[in-house]
């Protein structure tokens, strides 16, 4: 079993005859993902390293039985692919794209929860199974399959992180990257469920960031609801707080949203916070040995 | 994000049939006295220093006249002052109304919930951090049929309005609402919005524009922000560029890289001086302008940290080894290079070639930055 994406995930890439779309495709059949098919709207009937082009999201299903997407389209366009794949019964959705306007996904998230489909991202490096599947854009090279499984809010702070684990030779179950936006897909809370109710899965890593109240969230939810054994990292310990204006965010977060706050939730939570991203590896082989939290 | 001067704010508020006092701007005192004796701003009334720091009233940034003359005096002392480290550039002179209650109103984003939040107080004109929680009435906004009736009615009852200033209140979030979408606003906030006759006037106004909405506001790019110099050159150059108090420069992609790097720097003993954020580029001229930026800001060390994904490892070797070329021999600075992932081995040889050995450990990697840093005149 593996989280949200398997050997059944069939993908279409959105934007595929540009540059992102055209590397990270091959790179993905390279992992292994049955890439399928490619959406770039006036270019259908083209081929992309192979793979064929499409129009239309709607086209692209029906020819390949499609079910997943990985969006590439630049930012202002990115929330009318959105709900063009979301309409074309697309159920599981990976925005690579940065710098998308909070207010355009604010509506592409709801419309999606709408009609059953999940986001990851937006501007996320995406999901990957070793040895079953990718969807989205991190480095092939970093991943081993394996029994840990990733969640994080960076990019290459992910890849960082995964490699660590692949060196000193442990491995992956599934590597999910949220994105670090205002408003994403999938947050700490939506994504934990999956990790414990998969079998393959015997402890977690999770990255988080400065900013907003994602892991004291998500640490609530692993002391209600998390068996598993879980290593954390904050980034931005050292970080000048922010010059402010105007005064509602503070009233919404209260004191939340600083590293310390996050530390402090997830240390109650039970979870073992790293200092330094190098120290997560041998926390994390020390955690899975001993099994529960 | 683009923070909007109170007077911005307001000409956006205007523009949506948010009510407001009768008001100019002035950039001189003369202007300022010349407003009032056209009658464009009635007397008596209010001249409040146009700086994004709160706490004006206080800090003796907002000041009454009751003639063209106290007008021109007025501006004339607030004109030439540093507010909270910001230069008073303008004022806006206001007529001063007679107030009733004082009230609190703002539109803003809920992360958690992922709605927009409109949050309103009946204990508005003071920082609404010192306002208890059950004082502030908090409702989550669904995007999709927008701001509801029932969400107003429940407002106006919990500021405790009825009658006109009610009614003045459901136009007024109508037209805020409007404004929160249709401007992409992060943030709308009026403190305090007061009581005036059988209506409400918003007295302030704190508006924040999204950045990544910018392409479809071209009217805000005019508006600078708080930024530097090199800070200024760089977001021209679409570069995430922060100078910080210390010495050492870091240059790495990706938000949580640059800052994981950061925490291992300063948990070294190190400084660190500007940090510099490549973000997904395969463009190996980018990465020489980032480095040429890093180098005007005079770094004592240069830390490069780089995890190659959509920036490969070569682009970056390439780019760093043409700008150290471009760069002066008298305004070099040391460079500890740390460089992994997506095309690691070609990235290294090239570095190797230009004379720098790249460090695959990232704790030993950055105690030479730090060392480096120490020991440079």
């Amino acid at each position: 079993m593996t989280v949200l994406v398997d050997r059944a995930t069939r993908v279409v890439v959105q934007g595929i005859t540009g540059h992102q779309g055209t590397v990270h495709a091959r790179q993905m059949r390279e992992f292994g993902t049955s890439v399928v098919a490619g959406v770039t709207p006036g270019k259908g009937g083209s081929a992309v390293e192979g793979v064929p082009v499409y129009d239309a999201v709607q086209e692209a299903v029906d020819a390949t039985g499609a079910n997943a997407s990985c969006i590439f389209v630049p930012a202002p366009f990115a929330k009318d692919a959105l709900i063009e794949a979301v309409d074309a019964g697309i159920r599981l959705a990976v925005v690579v794209t940065e710098h998308i306007p909070f207010h355009d996904m604010l509506v592409m998230y709801h419309y999606a929860r709408g009609k059953g489909a999940r986001i990851i991202g937006p501007n996320c490096p995406g999901i990957a199974s070793p040895g079953n599947s990718k969807v989205g854009i991190i480095p092939n090279v970093v991943f081993r399959p394996g029994r840990v499984g990733v969640i994080s809010r960076s990019g290459t702070l992910t890849y960082e992180i995964v490699n660590g684990i692949k060196e000193v030779g442990l491995g992956q179950s599934t590597c999910i990257g949220l994105g670090g936006d205002p408003v994403v897909g999938t947050s700490f809370v939506d994504a934990l469920p999956f990790f414990e109710s998969d079998p393959d899965t015997d402890a977690l890593v999770m990255v988080g960031e400065i900013g907003g109240t994602a892991e004291e969230d998500g640490a609530e939810f692993i002391h209600q609801h998390f068996s598993k054994p879980v290593v954390a990292y904050i980034a931005g310990r050292s970080a000048p707080p922010g010059k402010r204006m105007g005064h509602a965010g503070a009233i919404i977060t209260r004191g939340k949203g600083t590293a310390e706050s996050k530390v402090a939730a997830l240390e109650a939570a039970g979870v073992e916070v790293a200092r330094f991203p190098y120290e997560i590896p041998a926390m994390v082989a020390e955690a899975a040995r001993r099994g529960r939290r | 994000m683009v923070k909007l001067a109170e007077w911005q704010g307001k000409q956006v508020f205007r523009k949506y049939g948010v009510p407001l006092p009768r008001g100019e701007v002035a950039r001189s005192p003369a202007e300022a006295e010349s407003l009032v004796r056209a009658g464009r701003v009635p007397l008596p009334c209010v001249i409040k220093a146009q700086v994004l720091a709160g706490g004006r009233g206080k800090g003796g940034a907002v000041r009454f006249a009751n003639t063209a003359e106290e007008a021109r005096a007025a501006a004339e002392a607030i004109l030439g002052l540093e507010f909270k480290g910001e230069k008073v550039r303008a004022v806006l002179l206001e007529e001063k109304l007679p107030i009733g209650r004082e009230l609190y109103v703002s539109l803003t984003l809920d992360r958690t919930r992922r709605l927009p939040l409109l949050m309103t107080s009946a204990k508005g004109g003071v920082e609404i951090e010192s306002v208890a929680d059950a004082e502030i009435v908090r409702q989550t906004v669904d995007p999709f049929p927008g701001l509801a009736g029932y969400e107003k009615r429940r407002a106006a009852k919990t500021l405790g309005l009825s009658g006109g200033p009610a009614r003045s209140l459901d136009h007024l979030l109508d037209a805020l609402w409007k404004v929160f979408q249709e401007e992409d606003a992060e943030l709308l906030e009026i403190n305090p919005l007061a009581v005036v006759g059988d209506g409400l006037v918003a007295l302030d106004a704190k508006v924040v524009i999204e950045d990544d909405a910018a392409f479809r506001h071209p009217e805000f790019a005019e508006v600078r922000d708080d930024r530097t110099e090199l800070e200024e050159i760089a977001r021209e150059k679409e570069i995430a560029f922060v100078q910080l108090d210390g010495n050492i420069g870091v240059i790495a992609n990706g938000a949580g890289l640059t800052m994981a790097t950061l925490d291992v720097l300063k948990e070294l003993g190190g400084a660190p001086g500007v940090f510099l954020d490549l973000g997904g580029t395969d463009d190996p001229k980018k990465v020489t302008e980032a480095f040429l930026l890093m180098a005007r800001a005079k770094p004592a060390s240069v830390f490069l940290n780089i995890f190659g994904g959509v920036t490969r490892c070569d682009t970056v070797a390439r780019g760093l080894v043409e700008a150290m070329r471009q760069v002066p021999a008298a305004e070099r600075f040391p460079l500890i290079a740390r460089i992994r992932g997506n095309n690691e081995k070609e990235g290294i040889e090239i570095l190797r070639s230009a004379g720098v050995t790249s460090v695959p450990d990232l704790r030993a990697s950055a105690q030479a930055a730090v060392d480096a840093a120490r020991s440079s005149p």
